[in-house]
């Protein structure tokens, strides 16, 4: 294989690799979070108006812990009864798997066309 | 007889083949050891107990051990690797040799955003401590923690672009002051000295599995913070003196370490605070041993694992920037990222540019998102990178099989550990769809976008054959 000679690259293109590199990155992070979609909100299914330990679902020693760690049963309420919501649709499922499937397939099937390129060129067929 | 071996005297602790770059060899197994541990154990005192929140107390302790198993078989399967693999960058570094480019230019972005996500949940976590110390001093008003997040990155970053040996050094010490501040909290409040106050019985009645068997997997979510990062030991590939004796030992060392960490942690904390509590790692504990300790009702411990907590985040925060800029470094030096990163500094032989380059990012996460996005941000890199190594040593035992290359560590019962870990993730992927799908999703889309970028522009700056660089036969089948 002919040996390949890379182009040498500028600077002022350096630097757009980079932003463009960072701008995909927060992006990923913080588009979710502006959308609004970011998961994980725990939600009060069934508030209790005028809460008590007792009616929060807690026993003696762990109503003792709250309150050691300065809590009453009114700022509790929310920490307490607060729960993740793990219902989920098969289709969202399927989709997420199909997405981690196509990404490895992409990568792999890259991968393997630019290690043989690299092989060749380094044992010298 | 094997072609090439790579543990002998001639070729142990050389740098790979045909780099002109090089840093400084100056680490021991017990740096290596450091490394590992004093990344990963901040998971103790901060970021676990959201898999309580995610599961219930007993969901956060099977998926602990759990974890565990998929960690073992990291360290098992990294171990092989490295040994044989004595350049930094860690995985990033075995992928370009072992599957290709694209893939390694994938690794590396996890390694670099794995560890730049725990680096900057480290930094929230200090400025919180810095905060609720202020208010236990008497401080009035709610201290403003954003100063503390900067300077605690900042601080580490100069302390990285010094030198890597002050730096492992420094985390030696602290890494080990935050362990036995572990040990001495369980020994003090579980009655193996005076008299214990572990409630586990009462504390758990009727919350027992709050979710079900479905908690439990979503707990394994959260589970893999317990440990997370105990793969950044390879990173110091190109700084030990001996890469095929140390990096094994000082890895495997390193995950014995934490799997006893982990299980103290939390039978402590699950025996002291109802689990409500510690589950809510932004509202309610947001660092567990440090809470349990305030409830000993001891001062001391108060202060020790307050210490220990800041400890914990410094050596953890330390250790990733170490861990990130060696990644960034590696692929500025093989022109998958512009090679103005591929320097090292003259005097101090770091990959200071690379270190001084992942600066804002760090602070742009630390003081823009909450806690637990960060490390679903981090876990989700970890993750990706877990399930490429099952693939990774397959390939590699197929394309350079044991009688080819002396390896400095060999791992048993090949392939068992690679086809747990597989299982393993595929089960963590689902724990982080529950509740957690969009982030999961939309960090999928993010390295399909950058893969497509990599494969059709960047790698046209990329010399073929020059980014093979270890001294291997060719691999079978090519």
């Amino acid at each position: 294989m002919a040996h390949y000679q890379p182009p040498k690259q500028g600077k002022a293109s350096q630097l757009f690799d980079v932003v463009v590199l960072v701008v995909l990155t927060v992006g990923a992070l913080f588009v979710p979070l502006w959308m609004g979609m970011a998961g994980a909100a725990k939600s009060v299914a069934t508030p209790v108006a005028n809460p008590t330990w007792e009616a929060l679902g807690q026993n003696e020693a762990q109503s003792a812990k709250y309150e050691a760690l300065g809590y009453t049963p009114e700022t509790a309420h929310d920490l307490i009864l607060a729960r993740f919501d793990y219902s989920f649709s098969v289709t969202a499922l399927l989709t997420m798997i199909a997405v981690i499937l196509l990404y490895y397939f992409l990568i792999l099937r890259f991968s393997e066309v630019e290690y043989r390129e690299v092989i060749s060129e380094k044992f010298g067929e | 007889m094997t072609q090439v071996d790579i543990t002998s005297t001639t070729m142990d602790g050389m740098g790979p083949h045909g780099t002109k770059v090089g840093l400084l060899r100056v680490l021991g197994p017990a740096h290596v050891w450091a490394l590992g541990v004093g990344i990963v154990l901040v998971g103790e005192y901060m970021g676990w107990n959201f898999a309580v929140g995610k599961g219930g107390a007993y969901a956060a302790l099977i998926a602990c051990w759990f974890a565990g198993i998929l960690y073992s078989c990291v360290a098992m399967i990294d171990s092989e690797v490295t040994s044989t693999v004595a350049s930094a960058g860690g995985q990033y570094t075995q992928a370009k040799h072992i599957i290709g480019p694209l893939m390694a230019f994938n690794v590396g972005l996890y390694l670099v955003f794995a560890y730049t996500m725990l680096e900057a949940a480290n930094a929230i976590t200090a400025g919180y401590l810095f905060s609720v110390v202020a208010s236990m001093t008497g401080h009035a008003d709610a201290l403003d923690q954003r100063p503390f997040i900067i300077l605690v990155i900042m601080f580490l970053a100069w302390l990285n672009y010094r030198g890597v040996l002050a730096t492992l050094t420094f985390n030696l010490v602290i890494t080990a002051i935050a362990f036995i501040a572990i040990i001495v909290l369980f020994v003090s409040t579980t009655g193996l000295v005076g008299s214990g106050i572990m409630e586990h019985a009462a504390l758990f009645e009727g919350h027992e599995l709050p979710y079900g068997w479905i908690g439990v997997l979503a707990a394994m979510h959260f589970g893999l913070w317990y440990y997370l990062g105990i793969e950044g030991t390879t990173q110091a590939a190109e700084e030990v003196r001996s890469p095929a004796r140390a990096l094994p030992f000082g890895t495997l060392a390193g995950i014995m370490t934490l799997l006893i960490a982990a299980t103290l942690t939390w039978y402590v904390c699950s025996g002291v605070l109802p689990w409500e509590f510690l589950g809510d790692g932004v509202n309610g504990s947001v660092a567990p041993l440090f809470d349990t300790a305030r409830l000993s009702g001891s001062i001391a411990l108060v202060w020790l694992l307050g210490f220990g907590t800041l400890f914990a985040t410094l050596a953890s925060a330390n250790g990733c920037i170490n861990d990130a800029s060696r990644a960034w470094f590696a692929m500025g030096r093989d022109k998958y990222l512009p090679g103005w990163f591929g320097a090292v500094h003259p005097k101090y032989r770091t990959p200071y540019r690379a270190i001084v380059f992942l600066v804002p990012i760090a602070l742009i996460f630390a003081l823009g998102a909450p806690l637990d996005q960060v490390i679903t941000f981090s876990i989700l890199s970890g993750l990706l990178g877990y399930t490429f190594m099952p693939l990774n040593i397959i390939l590699f035992r197929r394309k350079w099989p044991l009688e080819t290359i002396k390896r400095g560590y060999e791992h048993p019962f090949h392939p068992i550990p690679a086809l747990t870990l597989l299982t393993l993730c595929a089960v963590t992927f689902f724990a982080v769809f529950l509740g957690y799908g969009t982030q999961l999703v939309a960090m999928i889309g993010f390295y399909i976008v950058v893969s497509l970028w990599f494969h059709f522009w960047r790698y046209r700056f990329v010399n073929r054959g020059a980014q093979f660089t270890m001294p291997w036969p060719k691999p079978r089948g090519y």
